[in-house]
């Protein structure tokens, strides 16, 4: 009996380290974030002081101070412009992968043709080789149709891992349905696009969804493409912003709005993760892709 | 996995099968276009970059130089004889040590703690499931964010680990953990276990209740030891789940580039083969170079996964079936 009890303690104190370990990182970023001035540079375990100084210098960091007139003329500078730059990109980069998989994956899921096997192993291997590899090939695109230090550019680029990500998940998904519902939309004389559109994508919504949501991680977080292909404040995205806020001299760096930033771009990304937790982790499961 | 309409011999194939053949490249030429644009063009291009001296600024002004990148000999006039080459460079081969060192320990420490707490989530107790959502933090963290709040925590004045660590008595003096030769590479790895080891615990989990529990039940009834039962039954049983996730996340720590970068940048303690590729075609404009780094990077992966496929034989495309 007395050692079911000690078992019991020592999973319950396994299961606690785990959630410290994992929660506790955030947790201090949140709580240095509400510092202000000095404070910062005392540790505190427990929340001290509440300021909202470090997100008001975000805002207007790397810019100026915006007006309403600014917002209303879309002449967006500084971190704000960043959070733009990040969400149009991605947005743009998951919806232009997912318009190319739903009907590549039909092929690949549904029919069976000659050399499906290695197409599908040339798609996944496209998914794991490295970004560097093909950095410089890029690069020489990028310039040669002037896209450099635009969105275009990682736009383009981020292809390169979401379209192989969403093609791979969505084949994977696509194989689960049953082929009765095809079938008998093939004896209605259906056809192909047909069967996609009005019989595969009312099914395929939450696979779509979960799909999408782990290509935008990808997108959101990618930071190789967007240091090497962008040159101004104007052009970055946030995780290159975040990399690049320094303090007026080198050894002051500003750990506050960091941290601040830092919780911007995260509490989003928690917030989906968190509520569509369990389709992700089918999708991750699917995929076998690191997000 | 369910059987797609077949078409059991070509000569015999219905009108209908043919279209639907026919639709069906109609619908991959967009991904493979797209696929052959921003993946194989490139590659080809960079392969090719890597046998020319191009610098950065003048990318098409490169000439042809063989292997030159890779390894060349050349004979002064006094006799002696010089090596160059990525080949030969202590730097390279420095990255090289730095990454695969990265990856083995990374990947292995993950698994284990990853098998650990997927056994841990298998079980049932109250709160299960915010547990799981807890560990799904770490993961969801973007990589530049992480390696920015674990500087801030593992900043040598004002760090909350240096505190914790002297207030524990592990330490007598507060250390430049990022910046010290010595532990710069631990704080890399420390950072990525934590953002990693939810991806691994989560695949393993999957195929940790794909197990049937009569098995265990059976086990149980019979006397067996519950550390025999994980070896002789439980290991088994889930072994293509975790050679699944044991490659995909070794492919993802042999690239490694953003978190080493931003949590230890210029530490050559750290500096992995992307890092070090990267700083080659854009800090010192010598793209051509870069590229035999970066070719070398590709070729290395190639092999290890054809080897590991090899000997593992693992099929990547069951990992869907599971």
């Amino acid at each position: 009996m007395g050692s079911s009890i000690l078992k019991k303690g020592g999973f319950y104190l396994f299961i606690a380290i785990i959630v410290f370990y994992a929660v506790f990182p955030f947790y201090y970023a949140i709580i240095t974030s509400f510092k202000s001035g000095t404070q910062i540079f005392e540790v505190t375990y427990l929340p001290h002081g509440f300021s909202l100084q470090n997100y008001y210098d975000v805002f207007t960091s790397g810019g100026r101070a915006m007006t309403w007139a600014d917002v209303l003329s879309l002449d967006i500078t500084g971190f704000p412009r960043n959070f733009i730059n990040s969400v149009i990109i991605s947005t743009l980069v998951v919806c232009l992968a997912l318009l190319m998989a739903v009907t590549a994956a039909y092929a690949l899921s549904r029919v069976r043709f000659r050399g499906r096997g290695l197409l599908l192993m040339m798609i996944l291997s496209v998914s794991m080789f490295p970004q560097v590899a093909v950095l410089a090939g890029l690069f020489e695109i990028i310039r040669f149709f002037h896209l450099f230090n635009t969105m275009y550019a990682l736009i383009f680029s981020y292809t390169i891992f979401t379209l192989p990500f969403t093609v791979w998940v969505l084949t994977t998904f696509m194989r689960e349905l049953p082929i009765e519902i095809e079938e008998a939309a093939i004896i209605d004389g259906a056809s192909p696009w047909v069967i996609i559109t009005k019989v595969f994508l009312p099914l395929l919504w939450p696979a779509l969804v979960t799909t999408g949501l782990l290509a935008f991680i990808g997108a959101w977080n990618e930071f190789l493409y967007a240091l090497t292909f962008t040159l101004d404040n104007a052009h970055r995205t946030v995780p290159v912003a975040i990399s690049q806020l320094t303090g007026s001299s080198d050894k002051e760096i500003p750990w506050g709005p960091i941290m601040a930033a830092s919780v911007i771009v995260t509490l989003p990304l928690i917030a989906l993760v968190l509520i569509f937790q369990r389709k992700i982790i089918a999708g991750l499961t699917a995929g076998g892709v690191k997000g | 996995m369910s059987q797609t309409a077949a078409a059991p011999s070509r000569a015999g194939m219905s009108d209908l099968s043919r279209g639907r053949l026919r639709s069906a490249w109609m619908f991959l030429i967009p991904m493979c276009l797209a696929l052959l644009i921003v993946a194989g063009w490139p590659l080809a291009r960079s392969i090719w970059f890597s046998l020319t001296d191009a610098e950065t600024n003048h990318i098409n002004e490169g000439n042809f130089i063989g292997l030159q990148n890779y390894f060349t000999v050349l004979t002064m006039d006094s006799g002696k004889t010089i090596y160059s080459g990525v080949l030969v460079s202590g730097e390279w081969w420095n990255a090289v040590w730095n990454t695969v060192r990265f990856a083995v320990i990374s990947v292995t420490l993950e698994t284990i703690l990853g098998m650990a707490v997927a056994l841990a989530l298998n079980a049932n107790f109250p709160g299960r499931g915010l547990v799981r959502a807890a560990i799904l933090v770490p993961w969801a963290i973007p990589t530049i964010v992480s390696a920015k709040m674990w500087a801030w925590m593992l900043n040598d004045q004002f760090g909350i680990i240096n505190d914790a660590f002297l207030r524990l008595g592990f330490i007598d003096h507060k250390i430049a953990f990022t910046a010290t030769d010595a532990t710069s590479m631990w704080a890399v790895l420390a950072v990525d276990i934590w953002k990693t080891t939810p991806f691994m615990a989560l695949l393993i989990l999957a195929g940790l209740q794909l197990v049937p529990g009569d098995i265990y039940e059976a086990a149980q009834i019979d006397g067996i030891h519950p550390i025999k039962v994980f070896w002789k039954l439980t290991l088994p049983l889930v072994r293509p789940a975790i050679m699944v996730a044991v490659i995909f996340r070794f492919m993802d720590a042999m690239r490694i580039f953003d978190l080493v970068y931003v949590l230890t940048p210029n530490s050559s303690a750290t500096k992995t083969m992307s890092v070090i590729a990267r700083e080659n075609m854009f800090d010192f404009n010598k793209i051509g170079y870069g590229s035999a780094m970066s070719t070398l990077l590709f070729l290395i992966l190639l092999g290890s996964i054809i080897l590991y496929l090899w000997l593992g034989k693992v099929n990547l495309s069951g990992g869907g079936e599971r």
